[in-house]
């Protein structure tokens, strides 16, 4: 009996799970949908939800109006270089904070958290001051550094979490054992870390390929990411919602199927040291 | 030297030269995500023909994130673009700023004085054009000719507020999910703002005496929302305080609506192909209240150059391959009449074949209806139609248009809405020293 309560309720939890899950995905389902419409039936009253002609005429339009591939390549190059700058600072700063913490290390901590609480625009005029004074305008360089620096608490935060559960007795071992403080970082702590740096990469290639605010206001022509090109298709006065949905499809499909298969990574970083 | 160096640097010297004849001036180009600027873009090759060293790079964004880059660009002279897709609103603010440069030199092909003259006047400062009008475009009535005829009733050519209530309630029968007006409800200075403004015109109410005080608390703008919320809450569609041009777009192409009243622009997409009512669409101007001012606005994109650029030359020529008469003939042969810019030239509303387009006279007689230098009854220390041109506007009008968004949802008051929009614009006009 309690046998059957139990698939009862169990099946009752999947059906919710399933539920909730299809409820959060649902609006990037409507997008992909409506970019297989007209226009017309992108606005049509009641909708229609599979029943319509289907048509690629928003993909062909996007692609003969934009340069597709280079928004793509400067996303790729902006997410995962900015990344990759942040994995380097980031992983010697949070061993530090992990493995040998000073009096100030939660303020540091906190304060390098606190920094994510002030609105972007607050800062636009003196950081494109910079950015013009030093030649960063429409670079990818600058929205390298620019991204770097703004995830880059998350990822110490991140990697403290996971540092912190490591012993620090196999450091002091690898120590012992005559290993370097640069030896000690990249074939101790880095190989034990590997899931939770993987995660941080991860989250951090997902968050940089879809900042939207720096990388509309410090790019032009050159340097435009992905965002730039789903901006270019919004308007307050036309019909755009089927182009505009086209042009989010393929913006977000690629980091669409990157989180797809590497979501066990994910969700095993994201709860790493959440029970204990 | 050996005769072999010196062929060699000979030949780099060559080299160089030929590089730099061949080297083209690239301008970068900032622009809105709208039919005409779209289309332009396909029409380059006529360009290039003509300006074989000049390449074009496009930015196109949506229009109020491509107005904060544009702003920030110029503001800190940034050089990242060489020509501006911009507003009247921000023209005479701009060119008074010295951010723009003026547009004095085009040469007498180009005809200047073509240029409609209410359009040119809002991008003037002191004598000098700022900017060369792309499209413009003012504000008219769209009805249903079917629902007008059903009802027993004719829509005159330039109709008053009361015959629209009246025309509204008549066409207005929702079981059937029709509803005889939509209007726009969403807040913001260029949403439910633009409409309001153009409204109070017509209203005699202003925005600010000529000592700048707010004038919320008088009686022409009470009797302008008033009949606003009137209107929408009896004869317009549900949920209308979100609904902005596309929303109402959607909703007349669908059939919703017995008329609408906004751009001109409108006029293509509601008798193009995917409006299910396209065949039954007349126009007419905005309505008035007999004070002698419609309830119009005035709109242009246009072109302008940064201060700042380094390519001053092939901008302007830019310039002016965008907004001349030659542009239009080349959209006509392309693509037809209807879908030429409009609102810009006076010898595009001579062209009989343009004549021929149903929206055209319609389109030219709102937008010679409106004044920027004169928007109301009263006099104001403003230029602007549906706007004020200071730069404070944009932040004021769009707390202003929350208030009446709010009123419109049902969650305050008329009253309650413009004692707040009153109290809200003195601060911030105490505050931006315009009231001592």
């Amino acid at each position: 009996m309690s046998r059957n309560v139990s698939t009862t309720r169990r099946s009752v939890v999947t059906i919710a799970a399933w539920g909730i899950g299809f409820l959060i995905f649902f609006p990037i389902l409507w997008t992909i949908l409506t970019s297989f419409k007209t226009e017309g039936e992108a606005i049509a009253s009641p909708p229609s939800f599979l029943f319509f002609d289907w048509t690629l005429d928003s993909y062909r339009e996007v692609n003969s109006r934009s340069d597709y591939p280079r928004h793509f390549w400067n996303s790729v190059v902006i997410s995962f270089g900015s990344t990759f700058l942040g994995l380097l600072i980031a992983i010697p700063a949070a061993w530090a904070m992990a493995f040998v913490p000073g009096k100030r290390t939660k303020d540091v901590l906190m304060w390098m958290l606190s920094t994510k609480m002030m609105p972007s625009v607050g800062v636009l005029i003196p950081m494109y001051l910079m950015f013009r004074d030093f030649g960063l305008l429409d670079t990818r360089t600058g929205l390298v550094i620019v991204l770097t620096l703004i995830n880059l608490p998350i990822i110490v935060w991140m990697l403290y979490t996971y540092f912190r559960e490591i012993p620090g007795e196999i450091l002091e071992a690898a120590r012992m054992d005559g290993a370097s403080l640069r030896s000690e970082l990249i074939y101790v702590l880095t190989p034990m870390a590997v899931p939770g740096i993987a995660s941080t990469l991860l989250l951090n290639v997902i968050l940089s390929w879809n900042e939207a605010f720096w990388t509309l206001n410090l790019t032009a022509a050159n340097a435009a990411p992905l965002t730039a090109f789903i901006a270019s298709y919004s308007s307050p006065e036309g019909l755009f919602y089927a182009k505009l949905s086209a042009a989010s499809t393929m913006a977000i499909a690629p980091i669409l199927i990157l989180g797809w298969f590497s979501q066990k990574q994910l969700v095993r970083g994201l709860t790493f040291g959440a029970v204990k | 030297m050996t005769p072999t160096l010196r062929a060699l640097f000979g030949a780099t010297a060559l080299i160089a030269l030929a590089g730099a004849a061949n080297a083209k001036t690239t301008i970068t180009v900032a622009t809105v995500n709208n039919g005409d600027m779209i289309r332009m873009q396909g029409l380059m090759d006529d360009f290039y023909a003509k300006n074989p060293d000049i390449k074009v790079e496009w930015v196109t964004l949506e229009e109020n994130i491509l107005r904060q880059k544009v702003t920030t660009d110029i503001a800190t002279k940034g050089g990242q673009f060489d020509v501006l897709t911009i507003g009247t609103y921000e023209v005479p603010i701009w060119g008074k700023q010295g951010w723009l440069l003026p547009l004095n030199d085009l040469p007498a092909s180009y005809d200047v004085n073509d240029l409609l003259p209410a359009i040119r006047g809002g991008l003037t400062v002191d004598g000098n054009l700022y900017a060369a009008p792309f499209y413009g475009e003012s504000s008219m009535v769209m009805y249903r000719r079917d629902l007008m005829e059903k009802a027993g009733l004719t829509m005159p050519d330039a109709p008053t507020w009361t015959e629209i209530k009246a025309a509204a309630a008549a066409m207005t029968d929702k079981a059937s999910e029709t509803y005889g007006i939509c209007l726009r409800g969403k807040a913001g200075w260029g949403e439910n703002m633009a409409f309001l403004t153009a409204m109070s015109n017509s209203y005699g109410a202003r925005w600010f005496d000529e000592n700048w005080q707010p004038q919320f608390d008088g009686a022409a703008w009470k009797a302008t929302l008033t009949d606003y919320l009137e209107l929408m809450n009896n004869y317009g569609p549900p949920g209308a305080s979100n609904n902005g041009f596309n929303e109402n777009l959607a909703l007349f192409q669908q059939g919703h609506c017995g008329m609408w009243i906004d751009a001109t622009v409108a006029a293509s997409f509601v008798t193009g192909k995917d409006s299910t009512v396209a065949d039954e669409v007349g126009f007419a101007l905005a309505p008035d209240n007999g004070l002698g001012k419609r309830g119009n606005w005035l709109w242009a994109w246009s072109l302008g150059i940064p201060a700042g650029t380094q390519k001053a030359d092939a901008a302007m020529k830019f310039v002016e391959w965008a907004t001349s008469k030659e542009y239009l003939d080349l959209v006509a042969s392309k693509e037809g009449w209807a879908n030429v810019p409009p609102g810009t030239r006076t010898s595009l509303y001579m062209n009989p074949e343009y004549q021929k387009v149903p929206f055209a006279k319609m389109t030219l007689d709102s937008i010679n209806a409106a004044d920027p230098t004169h928007p109301t009854v009263d006099p104001v220390p403003y230029v602007g139609v549906q706007f004020v041109a200071i730069p404070e506007f944009q932040g004021i009008a769009t707390a202003v248009g929350q208030q009446f968004s709010a009123a419109l949802a049902g969650s305050i008051s008329a009253d309650d809405a413009l004692a707040a929009a009153q109290t809200l614009t003195v601060r911030e006009m105490t505050k931006a020293g315009y009231i001592k």
